[in-house]
């Protein structure tokens, strides 16, 4: 069989263009049915296109074997999906949150050796493209941010702890503190912590019970989380002991640890928190956020 | 070849992979296992869990590890990040060996997550031996690299599958790691004798052999590693064993997972193979060194 020049792999360069081509096809977005489209982009029929490359056998055609391979890459990339955004799935609904995820897949395929980062530009894909998630596009906002500090809590370094002597071995005019890079400061404006919160409890009764239900899609209406109602908020998402919490911060305290994470020094930090701010109240801050060992070096 | 250059050396009997629902059982019981091998891309990051647990885990247990993205196959260079993190990891672990699969998978920078089967090609062969040896060099252990499971053939293919993975590993002057179950699962969909597979590599390179269960559908076999190893892939394995000696072997078990002792139980059926491989090596040597008599 002669070979096009797509289909070869016999030097360096046509290894990558092949890579090139079949990576295109496996990571097309799938028709309905979660079938391979049936036309290829230059407007051939798939069938053909798939023929170029892919050998058949006597059970499966060549289109077959290269559907394997798509459906498997779209169904492990929105199961991750799913995974890390259940929040999010809850307050949009099954049919628009897969939409959405197909959107953003296909704008922004997986750039990372782990799925760990699959979502790390949803938040800017919302931003981008609003109408997929209007109405709630505000609310759909806090809860992808929500979503994503939450991994980064899970996983991201821990810097050394900045010392009580240490601190006080620096005039607070000069002195810069570092926030730890796995806590979130979040201002948002919906309660999502405790949406997620409530969101998650449902699911897991519901995988408890799932060997009794009898109609899972019955389940999800009779068990609807109420979407959060508006009001601003603040929150510190973090972890201890590896384990994963979510902080309410009043506002002067999510200021005066915005202004420390940015860089300001500590007199200046304490200043961002307002005029208002009673010293005691700082210091019993400051206390708790030690003992959280939020506090880091700088780089 | 129970201990080669491939594993560093070590002799390291049964394994089982390191899965997250078996954490609490394993920290609490410390149940007694030969060693855990670990995917190394769920460790390869900052802090937090992951690392917590991975770090008590090697206080008890020897670990391996087995990377699902490093893509040897793939036509552009790896990723220097990639290859500093998992650095990184191989000093925590001290792992005496590091497999990853022979496939390909990310191209510019984008990733599909799956294990892409080879055109086996002379030109892919050479760019992946080449690949391998950076990697190696950058990382300082030896590599095995894994024949994986398929569901597609290329026109553009110039040798079997066995003769590839042979002429990677003879150029790159690596390890293999055998994995049976995924011989047996592309025989099946490909249409040939996974003996002739199993036979046809070079055997003093396996450095790790894998096991594990699969899925029938009506018109191809799914390597899902969500079953106990069924019959014909023991059957695979004891010959593999015969012909390669006493190798360390793993279970992988990723999907529907049980409980820790099914896992382990299942992974130690091995012993029973292992035991017939010892023996046919005994025998074989008895025969090598008697003395020879005139017919």
């Amino acid at each position: 069989m002669k070979l096009s020049a797509a289909a070869r792999a016999d030097t360096p360069r046509h290894l990558l263009a092949f890579q090139r081509t079949l990576k295109d096809a496996l990571i097309r977005p799938l028709a309905p049915g979660d079938r391979t489209q049936k036309k290829w982009t230059d407007g051939r029929p798939m069938a053909e296109f798939a023929a170029e490359f892919i050998k058949p056998n006597d059970r499966l055609t060549a289109l077959e074997r290269l559907q394997i391979y798509n459906r498997m890459y779209w169904f492990r990339l929105l199961d991750c999906f799913y995974d890390d955004n259940p929040g999010l799935r809850a307050a949009l609904g099954p049919r628009k949150f897969t939409r959405l995820a197909e959107a953003f897949l296909t704008k922004y395929p997986s750039s990372s050796f782990t799925l760990r980062n699959l979502c790390s530009r949803l938040e800017r894909f919302i931003r981008e493209e609003p109408h997929r998630t209007a109405p709630r596009t505000a609310l759909a906002l806090d809860i992808a941010r929500f979503e994503w500090a939450q991994t980064v809590a899970f996983d991201e370094p821990a810097r050394p702890v900045v010392t009580a002597e240490e601190i006080s071995a620096t005039p607070p005019s000069r002195l810069r503190l570092g926030v730890q890079p796995y806590v979130t400061l979040l201002a948002v404006d919906h309660a999502v912590d405790d949406y997620v919160i409530a969101v998650k409890k449902r699911d897991a009764l519901r995988a408890e019970a799932s060997n009794a239900t009898t109609s899972a899609h019955h389940a999800e209406r009779a068990k609807r989380v109420s979407p959060p109602r508006r009001e601003r908020i603040y929150v510190a998402v973090h972890r201890v002991d590896s384990r994963l919490y979510y902080k309410r911060l009043d506002a002067p305290a999510f200021k005066i640890l915005v202004a420390l994470r940015d860089g300001c020094p500590l007199t200046r930090a304490i200043a961002a928190g307002g005029r208002g701010l009673k010293p005691d109240r700082a210091r019993e801050w400051f206390a708790t956020w030690m003992q959280l060992g939020w506090f880091c070096r700088r780089k | 070849m129970p201990a080669n250059a491939f594993n560093g050396h070590t002799d390291y009997g049964i394994g089982i992979g390191l899965r997250v629902p078996h954490y609490r059982h394993i920290l609490e019981r410390k149940p007694v296992v030969d060693w855990f091998e670990i995917i190394s891309e769920n460790f390869m990051v900052g802090g937090g869990r992951p690392l917590e647990v991975l770090d008590q885990i090697l206080e008890q247990y020897r670990v391996v590890q087995h990377g699902v993205s490093m893509y040897f196959g793939s036509a552009d260079k790896p990723d220097r990040e990639h290859l500093k993190k998992l650095k990184a990891l191989v000093k925590r672990t001290k792992t005496p060996w590091l497999s990853d699969h022979l496939c390909w998978g990310s191209v510019d920078g984008t990733y599909t997550h799956d294990l892409l089967p080879m055109p086996y090609t002379f030109a892919a062969a050479k760019r992946t031996a080449e690949k391998i040896k950076m990697v190696r060099d950058f990382v300082e252990v030896p590599i095995c690299v894994e024949n994986v499971s398929s569901y597609a053939e290329f026109h553009a293919s110039e040798m079997t599958e066995w003769e590839f993975l042979t002429e990677v590993v003879e150029l790159a002057d690596c390890g293999i790691l055998l994995d049976v179950n995924n011989i047996y699962v592309s025989s099946k969909n490909h249409d040939f004798n996974p003996y002739d597979y199993v036979n046809g590599v070079p055997h003093h390179r396996v450095g790790q052999m894998h096991i594990a269960g699969h899925t029938k559908f009506e018109k191809y076999i799914l390597d899902t590693h969500d079953h106990p190893v069924l019959d014909p892939v023991w059957k695979l394995y004891d010959h593999a064993t015969k012909l390669c000696g006493v190798t360390a072997t793993l279970l992988e078990w990723d999907d529907k997972i049980p409980s820790f002792d099914e896992v382990h139980d299942e992974a130690l059926k091995a012993n029973e193979f292992i035991d017939g491989a010892k023996a046919a090596v005994k025998k074989k040597s008895a025969r090598a060194t008697a003395p020879a008599v005139a017919s």
